[in-house]
């Protein structure tokens, strides 16, 4: 069984996932873990993207659809969060 | 054909994006590199799609995605960036201008009483504040 053109783009999509867990592990303060998981969430809408041409089945669009209004809610509330507790 | 191109134009943005965030030196440019590109890098996956299945009710919610995506991008950013600001998360040491900084400055002098010298005290007072947080 060879994969097709969608499964290796959807390969390549590993590696900037791997470089923002990188940064995500990395930190060094919460903001930027902030930010790489914002990246990271970017990520998966455009795998579910890819996942959807691999499979050649459009629902996945709903899916990277809700996942970019969840990303951007938990960004919000992680900003709100950060100016309450004050300095790090 | 043009999907998959598009598709590795994007992926291609995504990973300078990746590696934008692992080697800039602090969070301004991390997020600068992160938050454009990579935000640039999941429309053209999405427009991939849409290339893909030709279809108009999928064209029209990759659109509603992507619109949604660069709506809410700069707005997460702006959010973010201000909150490590404001809790003194530490610039790089290479950074060359900080005009916010200096707009502070400018409030804590006021507040000051007036007698010794407002410029250097109060730059001097509000780098060790921001040191401290």
């Amino acid at each position: 069984m060879t994969a097709s053109l969608g499964e290796i783009l959807l390969a390549l999509l590993g590696l900037p996932l791997l470089l923002g867990f990188v940064r995500l592990v990395l930190g060094p303060s919460l903001p930027d873990r902030v930010v790489a998981l914002d990246f990271m969430t970017a990520v998966a809408v455009a795998a579910s993207g890819l996942w959807a041409i691999a499979t050649d089945n459009p629902v996945f669009l709903d899916v990277a659809m809700v996942l970019a209004l969840i990303t951007f809610v938990g960004t919000v509330a992680f900003a709100r969060y950060l100016e309450r507790r004050g300095s790090s | 054909m043009i999907a998959f191109a598009v598709a590795v134009v994007g992926i291609a943005f995504m990973v300078i994006a990746g590696i934008g965030l692992l080697r800039m030196p602090d969070l301004p440019t991390r997020m600068h590199a992160s938050s454009k590109a990579g935000t640039l890098g999941a429309a053209l996956v999405l427009a991939a799609v849409a290339l893909h299945f030709g279809d108009a009710a999928i064209a029209v919610r990759v659109a509603v995605v992507c619109v949604f995506l660069l709506l809410t991008a700069p707005v997460a950013s702006h959010v973010i960036a201000r909150a490590a600001y404001r809790t003194g998360v530490p610039l790089s040491p290479e950074t060359v201008i900080d005009e916010l900084e200096e707009h502070r400055c400018r409030g804590l002098a006021r507040d000051e009483p007036p007698g010794d010298d407002p410029d250097s005290s109060a730059s001097e007072g509000s780098e060790r504040d921001r040191r401290k947080l």
